[in-house]
C-alpha cells in the first residue's frame, strides 16, 4: 500500500445537503461527510478498495476518510463539504480573496488499518 | 388539521413557493412536493433547538440577549456574520448593530459566491428571472454547478423540464450544455457534455467570447484544446449560443471558487453580454443559502456595499480580503462575534473554528448544531418560514414573503436582534 497525491475538491451531495438539515448530530451526516469519491485506478494505484478507510492530508492537517469508487477523473478527489473536509483548509491560505481554496487544495491520500476511528468527525462537537 | 398552500421552502436560491404544508394542533405532520432537502428542512424545522445559555449555564432568552449586547457594547473591533438564511428585516437590523457597534459586517457569501458578486459589481450580468427561463429559454448552459444535487428543483421547476409560453414541449424544445470537472446527475441530463481540466474557467471563457467575436483562434500543432476540450467541442458550444433564441447560462460555485475567483466571473459575465450581440442570452448565478442573496442586497441598500464591510471609522469601508471574514479569523483581531443563521463549527476552516472558541461568540439559531457547544451565548430562535414571517430574495433577485406555519416557543431573529440593538444604544447612552 503507497500513497498518491491529488487535488481535493469539496462538494455538495444530495445526501449531505439532506442529512444536514435533519441533524448535524446523525449517523447519516456524519457517516456522507467522511465519503471520499475517488476513481477505482486510484483506489488501485495506492492498494485500497472501495470501502477502505486512509489518511487524506494537507499541508493544514489530516482527516481520516471513506473511499468510494466512483466515476471521476484521475487524481482528483471529491468529498462533501462539512466539518470533516475542513481540518484540511486553512483561513491563512486564501490569496488574499478571502476564500479558501475549496475546489483544488494539493492533497496525499493513503490506505489506513482498521483501526477505531479518531475524532475527526465534528470539529465543533468537543 | 390545517394545509397551508404555496409555502416557499427556505433551504436554497430557487425559494420553491408552491409547497404544501399539512399542520395539526401546531404540528408539521407532512410536507408535498418539495424536494428531499426541503422536505427534511420543514419536517425538522422545530426539532432540536438549542437552549439558551450563558457560558454553558442554562439562562433566560432575556438574560442571555441582555449578556450579548454587554459583549458587543464592550468589544473594540466585533465581527458580525451569517446573515444568508435569514430575513431581510433581520438583516437590515444586523447592518444597524454593526454600524453601532462601529464592528465588521460579513456573510457567508464572502467565501462561496462573493467572488461572482464582486464580478457583477465591475461589469454588471445581464440577467433574467427564473419565471423567463421557464418561459422562454431554448438553450440551458450549466456551467460549474449540479442543481439536481444542490437546487434539486431547479431543472422540474424552471429550467429544463416546464413547458412554458414559448416552450410547449418542455425538455424537447430545450438544448441543454453543461461544463463540469467530473460526471454529475446534472451532466447526464445535458445533449452536450464538456468535461474540463480543473482551473481553467478563465480560458474558456476566454475561448468563448474570441469564437463569439468571430476572431480567428490560432493553436500550435497538436495543442489545440482549451481546458482539456478540443477546440471544435467550443466551436459547436459558440454556434449553438448565436444559434439560439434564448439562452441561459447559470454559474455556480465551480465557477466563483475556481483559480483566480472573481475574474473569472468578470470572463463569463462579458461573454453573456457577448452574446446578446447574436441572440438573448443571460447569465443567473445558482445561489446556494436561501437568503444569502437578500443578505448581498440589503448590505448594498443600507451601506453601498454587498459584503465585506467595516465601520469602525463610523461609516462603512469596503475591502475584501482585508474586511472579508476569514482573513479577518486569521489576523485574530476580532474580539468579538455575533453570528446569525450559520454554523461555522460546520462550514469554516478548523483554524478559523479555533479562532472563535478563543472569544466572546453569540450565537442565534433554530438549531442545535456544531457552533452551539462552544459558544459564549446562544439564543435560540423561531425557523423563518415555518415559525416566523419575512421576506428572502430567489436567486433571480425576486422577493419572496415567508409564511408562518406554527408557533414557536422562541421569539424571530429579527426580534431578538432589535431588542439586543435597542439594550446595545441604552448601554451607549447611558
Amino acid at each position: 500500500m503507497s500513497s498518491i497525491q491529488g487535488l481535493l475538491v469539496t462538494v455538495r451531495t444530495a445526501k449531505q445537503g439532506s442529512a444536514m438539515v435533519s441533524s448535524k448530530h446523525g449517523e447519516l451526516y456524519s457517516s456522507e461527510i467522511k465519503i471520499l469519491r475517488i476513481h477505482p485506478d486510484d483506489l488501485s494505484a495506492m492498494g485500497a478498495k472501495d470501502g477502505q478507510a486512509a489518511m487524506l492530508t494537507s499541508q493544514h492537517g489530516e482527516v481520516r476518510i471513506t473511499c468510494k469508487g466512483a466515476d471521476v477523473p484521475r487524481g482528483l478527489f471529491f468529498l462533501p463539504l462539512g466539518p470533516v473536509a475542513n481540518v484540511l483548509f486553512s483561513v491563512t491560505s486564501t490569496e488574499e480573496s478571502g476564500v479558501p481554496n475549496w475546489k483544488r487544495l494539493k492533497v496525499s491520500l493513503a490506505p489506513c488499518d482498521e483501526r477505531p476511528e479518531p475524532r475527526n468527525s465534528g470539529q465543533g462537537a468537543d | 388539521m390545517t394545509v397551508h398552500k404555496n409555502v416557499v421552502c427556505t433551504f436554497c436560491g430557487c425559494l420553491c413557493d408552491d409547497i404544501e404544508v399539512e399542520v395539526e394542533d401546531n404540528t408539521i405532520k407532512s410536507v408535498k412536493k418539495a424536494c428531499a432537502i426541503g422536505k427534511n428542512k420543514i419536517m425538522h424545522a422545530i426539532t432540536e433547538p438549542p437552549t439558551p445559555s450563558v457560558n454553558g449555564t442554562k439562562t433566560s432568552i432575556d438574560a442571555a440577549v441582555t449578556e450579548a449586547a454587554r459583549i458587543l457594547s464592550k468589544a473594540r473591533n466585533p465581527l458580525i456574520y451569517g446573515l444568508s438564511s435569514t430575513t431581510s428585516e433581520a438583516q437590515r437590523e444586523l447592518v444597524e448593530i454593526a454600524e453601532i457597534t462601529r464592528g465588521n459586517l460579513d456573510n457567508c457569501s464572502s467565501y462561496c459566491h462573493g467572488p461572482g458578486v464582486l464580478a457583477r459589481q465591475q461589469t454588471g450580468l445581464v440577467s433574467c428571472s427564473l419565471g423567463e427561463i421557464k418561459n422562454r429559454a431554448d438553450l440551458v448552459i450549466y456551467w460549474g454547478c449540479n442543481p439536481v444535487e444542490s437546487h434539486m428543483r431547479h431543472l422540474s421547476r424552471y429550467s429544463l423540464q416546464p413547458k412554458g409560453l414559448y416552450t410547449p414541449e418542455g425538455r424537447k424544445g430545450r438544448k441543454v450544455i453543461a461544463i463540469d470537472i467530473r460526471p454529475t446527475p446534472t451532466t447526464k441530463r445535458a445533449d452536450v457534455f464538456l468535461q474540463v481540466s480543473p482551473g481553467h474557467t478563465f480560458e474558456i471563457a476566454s475561448a468563448l467570447r474570441a469564437l463569439i467575436q468571430g476572431e480567428p483562434l490560432e493553436f500550435p500543432e497538436g495543442q489545440d484544446t482549451v481546458g482539456d476540450v478540443p477546440i471544435d467541442s467550443w466551436r459547436k458550444v459558440a454556434d449553438m449560443i448565436k444559434g439560439c433564441k434564448y439562452g441561459v447560462l447559470h454559474f455556480g460555485l465551480g465557477v466563483t471558487q475556481c483559480r483566480n475567483s472573481d475574474i473569472n466571473v468578470e470572463q463569463v459575465a462579458r461573454l453573456v453580454q457577448d452574446a446578446n450581440r447574436h441572440t438573448r442570452f443571460y447569465g443567473v448565478a445558482m445561489r446556494g443559502h436561501g437568503n444569502v442573496n437578500g443578505a448581498n442586497q440589503v448590505m448594498t441598500w443600507l451601506t453601498g456595499y454587498p459584503l465585506c464591510v467595516n465601520f469602525s471609522k463610523g461609516y462603512p469601508r469596503h475591502n475584501p480580503g482585508e474586511y472579508s471574514t476569514l482573513p479577518m479569523l486569521a489576523r485574530k483581531d476580532i474580539d468579538a462575534a455575533l453570528i446569525v443563521a450559520t454554523d461555522p463549527g460546520a462550514h469554516l476552516p478548523k483554524d478559523a473554528v479555533d479562532f472563535l472558541k478563543t472569544i466572546p461568540t453569540i450565537h442565534l439559531d433554530p438549531h442545535r448544531n456544531l457552533t452551539t457547544p462552544w459558544s459564549s451565548v446562544v439564543i435560540p430562535v423561531a425557523p423563518v418560514g415555518v415559525a416566523a414571517t419575512g421576506t428572502f430574495y430567489r436567486m433571480d433577485n425576486v422577493p419572496l414573503r415567508l409564511k408562518k406555519l406554527v408557533d414557536s416557543p422562541f421569539p424571530s431573529d429579527e426580534e431578538v436582534l432589535k431588542t439586543m440593538k435597542e439594550k446595545i444604544v441604552y448601554a451607549a447612552n447611558s
